[in-house]
């Protein structure tokens, strides 16, 4: 037992990542990152934008092969995705032409289940985010968080051993969020899976981690590992809590200068002007 | 105006619930209690305002004619039109005009519709295509459709041949475009998600891009309609030779007959109006799930 929980475990040992700008020159967005995530730990990899946080996220996911160093999984060196770790993207990327169980369906296409119990999967997974009812909504029936608990339940449906969590819940509403935390760490106790959450959210990262990696940008790499070693659930008024965060908040402080604010992330949606027109 | 102004701002603020609305299952977002609502009937649906200039149009067309303001035989009364209409329906020529024009218009659109599906398709897959047939296809899609008639009444004659193959050209483009585009512009986002998924790569194309692009193939589909029909009209007029209803219009401008032009011209219009009408229901019906953008 001890032995294959042991390599089920992450490994990421001295990832550099680079893309070629325009002008033909490197720029280093990963430098050096090492890092063991333990099976079954949730791990928070907190930066600002522009740190390569979710650059290291979808390099763990497979999405991403061309770095250097390596990344070993369960003592497997990722070399492409697999359904072992699933992924829940920022925006809940679902396919707007199938509805919610169906969305949930198309991650387990190539799964090795009958028709049975791929119907079964997704119904027990439905389930699992607390959406029956809901079943058949199309994507744009549903809210927000609705739709990002759709895509989580996809991320697990193959029951992965990890689930990569690429800022899932920062284009939410603060109540939907709070709610949507609880609900993740619910899953992450119920399923006893690796998870490994990317978020810029200093309260959400020390909420929900086990350990909280903090990274610096430019090039991307990591300052720190904070161990949040408080009971669950947390209590966001618990002094402990209070001081951690404060401390985490302060190891960014000094580098304010460093993060440019209004990144890439959040595209800004400008619906178009059309209630000038007179109603008559 | 009042009333539309409060119609309107009723429903901005049933977008607003929605976007509010938290997610703990019992608040059900606005979009999908909507679904439920019964639909009014056809009557009160229909925007009546739509109505008024044609209505106004025929009024002062038969205050004028009435009034023998213009003394012509280039004027005719709207009386006139009718009974040219009446008499055109009962002898059949209608049906016979009309039926040879909509035979040609759906065979040159589904022959045109085919080589463009697989163009399209040929272009938005195939690297190799897209770097061999793109350029010529690009320049193709600059020259206007008429240049080609000399050509192709050359080659093919003045008979349905030579016009199926014209309205097959007008309908080609728009669907070689539109699936094209559709099939570059499939967001890298959902190719990610079935990446992540393990797709092959037909399940790419069958699961993920096909899907995505439907919309836009779509909307290449509704305009090679449209084309083609614009088209048929082209090529009856064009392409002198049988029987349609350009052939119609033809007539009645070489017999001064005003009356048969204003005829025919209704019936292309009001033709026009139905394949459009036509292909929105078809639309409406295949994306309406899908989206509601779409579905207006």
């Amino acid at each position: 037992m001890t032995s294959s929980t042991l390599s089920d475990s992450i490994d990421i040992l001295h990832v550099s990542k680079r893309y070629a700008r325009q002008d033909g020159t490197p720029l280093a967005v990963l430098d050096d990152i090492s890092l063991r995530v333990r099976p079954g730990e949730f791990v928070s990899v907190l930066g600002s934008s522009g740190c390569g946080k979710s650059t290291l996220l979808r390099l763990i996911a497979g999405l991403d092969t061309d770095y250097n160093g390596e990344i070993v999984v369960a003592g497997d060196k990722v070399r492409d995705t697999s359904l072992e770790r699933g992924i829940v993207f920022q925006d809940h990327r679902l396919f707007p032409w199938l509805t919610a169980s169906q969305n949930v369906l198309a991650a387990l296409r190539n799964a090795p289940l009958s028709a049975k119990q791929k119907r079964d999967a997704v119904a027990q997974h439905i389930a699992l985010v607390g959406l029956n009812g809901f079943e058949h909504a199309y994507p744009h029936q549903l809210s927000g968080g609705m739709a990002q608990r759709v895509a989580i339940a996809r991320g697990l449906v193959n029951r992965p051993r990890v689930l990569l969590l690429d800022e899932p819940f920062s284009a939410l509403d603060a109540l939907t969020r709070g709610r949507l935390q609880d609900e993740l760490q619910r899953i992450w106790e119920h399923e006893g899976i690796t998870m490994i959450l990317v978020t810029h959210d200093v309260d959400e990262a020390l909420y929900l981690g086990d350990r909280v990696v903090t990274m610096a940008p430019r090039p991307g790499r990591i300052k720190r590992i904070v161990d949040v070693a408080l009971p669950r659930p947390r209590d966001r008024n618990d002094p402990r809590f209070i001081r951690l965060r404060e401390e985490v908040l302060a190891d960014f402080a000094g580098h304010e200068d460093d993060t440019p604010h209004g990144g890439t992330r959040i595209p800004i949606v400008n619906p178009p002007i059309t209630e000038w027109r007179l109603a008559w | 105006m009042s009333l539309a102004v409060f119609k309107r701002s009723a429903e901005a603020s049933k977008q607003s619930t929605k976007t509010l609305s938290c997610d703990c299952g019992d608040n059900v977002p606005a979009a999908f209690a909507r679904a439920a609502r019964p639909r009014k009937p056809l009557i009160a649906r229909v925007d009546w305002r739509g109505a008024v200039l044609p209505i106004a149009a025929i009024a002062i067309w038969w205050a004028i004619s009435e009034a023998h303001v213009v003394k012509s035989g280039l004027l005719v009364s709207p009386a006139q039109v009718l009974a040219t209409a009446s008499q055109q329906i009962v002898s059949g020529a209608l049906f016979k005009a009309l039926s040879a024009s909509l035979a040609r218009e759906a065979s040159g659109f589904v022959i045109g519709t085919l080589g463009g599906l697989l163009l399209g398709s040929a272009l938005g897959f195939s690297r190799l295509a897209t770097r061999m047939i793109g350029p010529s296809f690009d320049t193709f899609k600059q020259i206007s459709l008429f240049a080609w008639i000399p050509l192709i009444s050359v080659w093919f004659g003045l008979g349905d041949a030579a016009k199926v193959v014209f309205l097959s050209l007008a309908a080609l483009l728009p669907v070689a475009a539109h699936t094209c585009d559709g099939i570059h512009a499939v967001p890298r986002a959902y190719i990610e998600v079935a990446r992540a998924f393990r797709y092959s790569r037909w399940q790419l194309i069958r699961a993920v891009i096909l899907p995505a692009a439907l919309p836009s193939i779509f909307t290449g589909l509704y305009l090679a309609l449209i084309y083609s029909w614009l088209a048929t009209l082209g090529a009856e007029y064009l392409l002198v030779a049988g029987s349609g209803i350009g052939n119609t219009l033809i007539d009645g401008s070489e017999q001064f007959r005003m009356d048969l032009v204003l005829f025919g011209v209704v019936v292309v219009g009001v033709t026009g109006w139905a394949l459009n009408a036509l292909a929105r229901a078809v639309e409406r019906a295949m994306f309406a799930r899908r989206s509601e953008a779409a579905a207006r």
